[in-house]
């Protein structure tokens, strides 16, 4: 999955989508992954280094992320590979 | 070195419903080329541009569009007689057809204008858009016109509910059902007139679009922008400025074309099928224009620029995340203003 190019996110956890005018706020974790998918990461390497740096079972970490990833796409902020 | 010019600028109406004039000044006086004497021209005593004197140098009362081009001659001709414009910037959309049939007339007295042809206004009007999006391809939601009540039966078989029911000028109602359908006919007849407009209701997320036609068919400018807060009278309290090339596409196939010369607004609804309605043309500048300013494209600066026949080159980038926030705001003058405007028609 890759973010958007033209999508802002700042480092206080803002996201806005010039493309359509919507406006986000999400808590610093998932302005991590986000700033980490904005380096053109994958999930399975943001999983890696999630799984390094907070204590969270592999398990909930992949349920949370692809949950998160979902809602991405659905609100237009992010697109499978092609 | 600076330009010395005098410009007449109406829609003083700095509302809850406001009208481009105080916009499209504040874009003038921001560009660095010009050296300006703001002249506002008002319909109302109480249009709050009228009293802002660091925005408007002088205004003059004109008469309502209801009096005809003729009487709006005989006042232009002593405003001039005054101010000797160089430049008038209409932005109402009823005054449009008097200031139109007096082009020629204004050029003979040295004023440059930029407007839309009569022909270019009827075309995108209300009454004509869906013909207009048929001939260019643009899609328009679909519309009819009913002259009676007993023309709904027909017209269900062709629309589903909910409708929206149009004025033949101004307002729009969504009806879900026949019965709301009869109380808007009513209403929007009685206050505008037939045919009442009935269109599809599409449904969406609504961008409107400001920009700039050379009359050649280029586009000089576009900003795209969401309404991110509406007022109950359905006016963009404030906004933000997309990034979005098929807006900018769309924008430039209309004004090739349409040949539109001057400002307008289209109003655009995104369908979740990423499916472009253009739902209104507006043949002048919104009265968010300053954005397009402030996000790069000084579209009212261009736009006298080409009045003026100055060569003037396309605006192609700008910036997005521009915001507006619109906000209210107590003015204090005097009685003796107020006075002084009703009286003499002058301030």
């Amino acid at each position: 999955m890759i973010l958007k190019k033209s999508v802002a996110i700042s480092e206080t956890g803002f996201i806005f989508n010039p493309a359509t005018g919507d406006s986000y706020t999400v808590n610093p974790i998932a302005a991590e992954i986000l700033q980490l998918l904005k380096a053109a990461k994958s999930l399975a390497e943001i999983k890696q280094e999630i799984l390094q740096q907070y204590d969270v079972d592999e398990k909930t970490l992949e349920e949370d992320l692809s949950d998160f990833s979902s809602h991405l796409q659905q609100l237009g902020l992010a697109e499978h590979e092609a | 070195m600076k330009h010395k010019l005098t410009i007449a600028v109406s829609g003083l109406n700095a509302i809850d419903s406001p009208g481009p004039g105080i916009g499209v000044i504040r874009s003038l006086r921001d560009c660095p080329d010009f050296d300006l004497r703001i002249i506002g021209l008002s319909y109302e005593a109480l249009e709050p541009g009228v009293y802002m004197h660091e925005v408007v140098d002088k205004s003059y009362q004109i008469p309502y569009p209801s009096a005809g081009s003729q009487e709006l001659q005989t006042r232009l001709a002593y405003i001039h007689d005054r101010e000797q414009l160089n430049v008038v910037i209409p932005t109402f959309d009823a005054e449009l057809a008097n200031f139109i049939k007096l082009a020629a007339t204004l050029k003979s007295w040295g004023i440059a204008t930029l407007m839309p042809t009569a022909n270019q206004l009827t075309a995108l009007d209300k009454m004509h858009l869906h013909d207009f999006g048929r001939e260019h391809n643009f899609n328009v939601p679909k519309t009819r016109f009913i002259d009676s009540l007993s023309q709904v039966e027909e017209i269900e078989s062709d629309f589903d509910y909910p409708m929206v029911v149009k004025g033949k000028y101004y307002e729009a109602y969504i009806a879900r059902n026949r019965e709301e359908v009869a109380a808007y006919f009513h209403l929007l007849n009685a206050k505008w007139g037939l045919p009442v407009v009935i269109q599809k209701f599409v449904k969406g997320t609504e961008i409107v679009i400001a920009g700039l036609g050379d009359g050649t068919g280029r586009l000089m400018g576009a900003i795209p922008l969401r309404k991110l807060y509406i007022t109950d009278k359905g006016k963009g309290w404030s906004g933000v400025v997309l990034e979005d090339e098929a807006l900018i596409n769309l924008t430039r196939k209309f004004v090739s074309a349409s040949q539109w010369q001057g400002g307008f607004e289209i109003e655009i609804m995104r369908t979740g099928e990423d499916k472009f309605f253009i739902m209104e043309i507006n043949p002048r500048f919104p009265a968010w224009v300053y954005t397009t300013a402030a996000a790069g494209q000084n579209l009212p600066a261009a736009l006298v620029k080409l009045a003026l026949g100055q060569e003037v080159t396309p605006y192609t980038a700008y910036e997005t995340g521009k915001m507006f926030v619109r906000y209210a705001w107590d003015l204090i003058t005097d009685i003796r203003e107020f006075q002084q405007i009703t009286t003499t028609g002058e301030l």
